[in-house]
């Protein structure tokens, strides 16, 4: 069994560092099970937030060697050879401690988008009819584990800071799921291009690069939604007609 | 004495997976109510989210055959007529309302071509009966839920962690938590309180359950005086992952043997075909071809052997493993690649039905499932045994503690089949928030809330850092915990080793009360696990009990002292109750006599 080093970063709100870790590297072992031998070796108090271990429930984003992993479904053995694996928090949330953020700001940010709201049953029992090819792209979308990734990625937010007027990726594609449901009848575009704050990205699909579940947020969410707020916004005659119709 | 924040609800709800936020759901839906939702990790992490293959309605959609009696007497069956027979048809028959209900709440599960909820198979159910989204149904049902519940004006504390629950008199009247960020203490007050706080698969090494499991509301309920039931019944379930190391215990979903997938054992045998109980006999395929078509949905053919109860495949396995007919690293082989020789596109259609399980394998395990065999082992996957509650109300002997999902017990028996613990949540969910916000409103006041409980709780749970050292660390203690239940109280269990058991929890419940941490309060994971022990010991001590006295085998129990089952122990339940002096007191309890018409049912179906 070989020896691996780890540079993890101890913290809190005031102050922090990096701090070094020797632990043993089994065959097939992740980052996650590195940083457990630490706390029960070394460091009792370490603080990481997991859950399933298996990338089912999105819990334990971090940024392994500078990329945004979750620690859990990342190997030691494909990471370069021999080398200090460093493990930091996100950076666009504010640290809790060690390697835990405080992620709130995402559940307040679902809440302010309208929640489904689906038209009449399509039978007599109450029940709806769909083809399986017309919700495939929102199973893509309903994949997404909340790891919030994407948004720790996003340079509208990881450096420019700017989580009161813009969601981020994960709403992004949240906002697309519930808008290309067939059943859903609301109407959220107006949000989208307001509060959402859609504009501000400039498809660099950093968030697509780092997304555990592989969605392709940036070609199947983001453009399609941003194509939808030009029709709705920048079409002349939609234009007129919102001028004299009133909002619709 | 130190003032906490305090909050106050009408229901309060412990835990956020399936069951907690159904519950509140509906608590929430009755006007007045006020309800407040504690979760011990953040909203939408809990272990539910961990489910795969399906949710078990009786819709008929895949196969108008089936209704809610097949799913009564099959779930019956699978639980070896030991259940709580009102659960299991109140079950049965509101199941098919929860999952359509989880559609108008933006659910999107996989369609038959006529555009209906599709239906896939499963161990033990007659017909296709999971309503599934691929192999990630788990993620579909609580993100619904929670998305859902986000709007109907229920009060969430995420991360937070109840320690004790408080009492007035006889009655629920409150509890007392932490929370994670800052350490501090949280008193809550409520009229109704229901816990589905989940299972216990943390006492075991090889589990497929996550950090939370850790039987919190079996022994929260049990300290605050609730009977505790059917401890003995452990599912462990038959496929886990086995290598690497790290890996090991990870589910591997019952559906890759739905879709067609194979055990064999390292000569090539499908060994499953070995070993049919008589009982399952008529409705099993006698041969490779009939089970193949049965996955096909040839309603004439039988299931195959692989997809017998959980209880008996898992058995079957060890018994290839024990035999020197196991894989390389102490498994069996799983394959679902050879349906490539059956079906056309075979590779794209794993990865359509099995996505989750094509890239957990091929991340984790560098294998292809597309191409090559998993290798796969039994790994401890739920409790049947529970808080002991009413069938229909969902509430314990305790007045206004209500309990549900798999911290709640009855409706499995000695075996859960694989779907019914999902529907199970949805169903009793909402009949415990029901039946909560009805206890709250018929119950005024609420009880008062005693500052003495209050303070000896607060003492005893920060004890850990007031000891400066100790010879074992939190963790050292709970792996040893891990390691002696797994060796001692596994799959395959005898008096001898119960019995050592019970001597190793006495040592390990005196070093557990000398632990010591390290750090602060501040989201201190030592401290947190420092405090998980009292409840893993709990119920390790409460399985052990249990599977000391019943002298039998049934469903999950196997006992290799008693490698039958009895008639006896076919008439009545094991009951935990903890006595004034703290200790646990066993007895049991006759099995209440089933009405004609679901005995007849039974009848029918056999």
């Amino acid at each position: 069994m070989a020896m691996g080093t780890f540079k993890v970063w101890r913290g809190d709100r005031e102050k922090g560092e990096f701090r070094e870790y020797k632990t043993d590297v089994s065959e097939g072992m992740v980052v996650l099970d590195a940083v457990h031998q630490i706390q029960a070796e070394s460091a009792i108090d370490l603080a990481a937030r997991w859950n399933c271990k298996a990338g089912k429930c999105g819990s334990c984003s971090a940024e392994i060697n500078g990329m945004p992993k979750l620690m859990c479904m990342t190997q030691i053995a494909d990471l370069p050879p021999g080398e200090t694996v460093t493990i930091e928090p996100m950076k666009a949330f504010p640290l809790i401690r060690d390697l835990v953020t405080d992620v709130s700001w995402n559940y307040a940010v679902k809440k302010t988008i309208k929640k489904f709201s689906p038209r009449k049953p399509d039978a007599p029992d109450g029940t709806w009819r769909m083809q399986q090819e017309d919700i495939e792209r929102v199973q893509e979308f309903r994949k997404c584990i909340e790891c919030f990734l994407c948004q720790d990625v996003c340079h509208v937010l990881r450096d420019h800071h700017q989580h009161a007027e813009f969601m981020g990726p994960r709403f992004f594609v949240y906002t697309a799921a519930l808008d290309m449901q067939p059943l859903d009848t609301e109407e959220r575009i107006e949000h989208l291009k307001g509060e959402g704050g859609i504009g501000f990205c400039n498809i660099t699909k950093c968030c697509t690069k780092v997304c555990p579940e592989e969605i392709k947020i940036t070609d199947n969410a983001i453009i399609p939604l941003k194509e939808r707020v030009v029709d709705e916004f920048y079409d002349p005659i939609k234009k007129l007609f919102r001028v004299f119709g009133g909002r619709r | 004495m130190a003032q906490y924040q305090s909050h106050e609800y009408d229901v309060l709800v412990i835990g956020a997976g399936g069951a907690g936020l159904r519950a509140a759901i509906e608590a929430a839906t009755v006007p007045g109510i006020k309800v407040g939702l504690i979760c011990k990790s953040l909203l939408g992490k809990a272990h539910t989210v961990m489910a795969e293959g399906g949710i078990a309605a009786a819709l008929g959609n895949t196969d108008e055959r089936d209704n809610w009696k097949v799913h009564f007497s099959d779930t019956m069956r699978g639980g070896q007529y030991v259940n709580n027979w009102r659960m299991a048809e109140l079950h049965a028959r509101e199941a098919p309302a929860r999952v359509l209900e989880l559609e108008a709440w933006g659910a999107l599960f996989d369609r038959t071509k006529d555009g209906r909820i599709l239906q896939r198979n499963f161990g033990g159910h007659k017909y296709p009966r999971l309503a599934h989204v691929g192999d990630r149904t788990g993620l579909e049902m609580i993100r619904t839920l929670q998305d859902h519940g986000i709007h109907q004006g229920i009060t969430v504390h995420m991360e937070y962690t109840v320690v004790s629950l408080l009492k007035d008199g006889d009655r629920i009247a409150g509890c007392l938590a932490y929370e994670r960020e800052r350490g501090y203490f949280h008193t809550f007050k409520c009229k109704a309180l229901v816990v589905a706080t989940g299972g216990i698969g943390r006492a075991y090494k090889i589990t497929s359950n996550s950090w939370e499991c850790t039987g919190d509301g079996h022994t929260l309920a049990y300290d605050a005086g609730a009977e505790l039931i059917d401890m003995e019944f452990v599912q462990f379930h038959p496929t886990g992952m086995v290598w690497p190391p790290s890996v090991r215990g990870i589910l591997v979903t019952e559906g890759v043997r739905g879709e067609g997938g194979i055990l064999k054992n390292k000569e090539g045998r499908r060994f499953m075909f070995d070993d049919i109980p008589d009982n399952y006999k008529a409705q099993t395929a006698d041969n490779e071809e009939e089970g193949w078509r049965y996955t096909q949905g040839d309603k004439a053919a039988r299931r195959p052997p692989e997809l017998l109860t959980r209880d008996h495949v898992a058995r079957c396995i060890v018994r290839e493993i024990k035999a020197g007919r196991g894989s390389p690293h102490g498994g069996v082989f799983l394959d679902i690649a050879w349906i490539k020789q059956r079906i056309k596109d075979g590779e794209a259609h794993i990865k359509k039905k099995l996505p989750s399980m094509y890239h957990q394998f091929i991340k984790l395990a560098n294998v292809d499932i597309t191409k090559e065999p998993m290798e796969v082992g039994p790994t401890t996957h739920y409790v049947m045994g529970g808080v002991r509650v009413d069938g229909d109300t969902q509430m314990s002997n305790v007045p206004g503690l209500f309990a549900a999902g798999e911290c709640a017990a009855g409706i499995n028996g000695a075996n859960r089949l694989g779907g019914n613990s999902l529907s199970d949540l949805l169903v009793f969910g909402k009949r415990a928030g029901e039946h909560a916000a009805k206890f709250a409103q018929q119950n005024g006041a609420g009880g008062k809330i005693d500052e003495a409980q209050i303070e000896s709780a607060a003492k005893r749970v920060l004890e850990p850092f007031d000891r400066h050292g100790s010879a074992d660390g939190p963790y050292q203690i709970q792996h040893a915990l891990q390691e002696m239940m797994q060796e001692l109280v596994g799959i395959v269990r005898t008096e001898e080793e119960m019995s050592r058991a019970l001597v190793g929890l006495d040592d390990l419940n005196k070093k557990a009360d000398l632990v010591a941490v390290q750090g602060n309060r501040e989201y201190n994971p030592g401290w947190h696990t420092a405090l998980d022990l009292h409840n893993l010991l709990t119920v390790s001590e409460a399985v052990t009990r249990s599977a000391l006295l019943r002298k039998e085998s049934r469903g999950g129990h196997f006992r290799a002292d008693f490698e039958k089952k009895s008639d006896e122990w076919s008439k009545k339940n094991i009951i935990l109750k903890k006595s004034g002096d703290g200790s646990m007191q066993i007895s049991t309890a006759p099995i209440p006599e089933m009405p004609p018409e679901l005995k007849q049912i039974i009848e029918e179906m056999k």
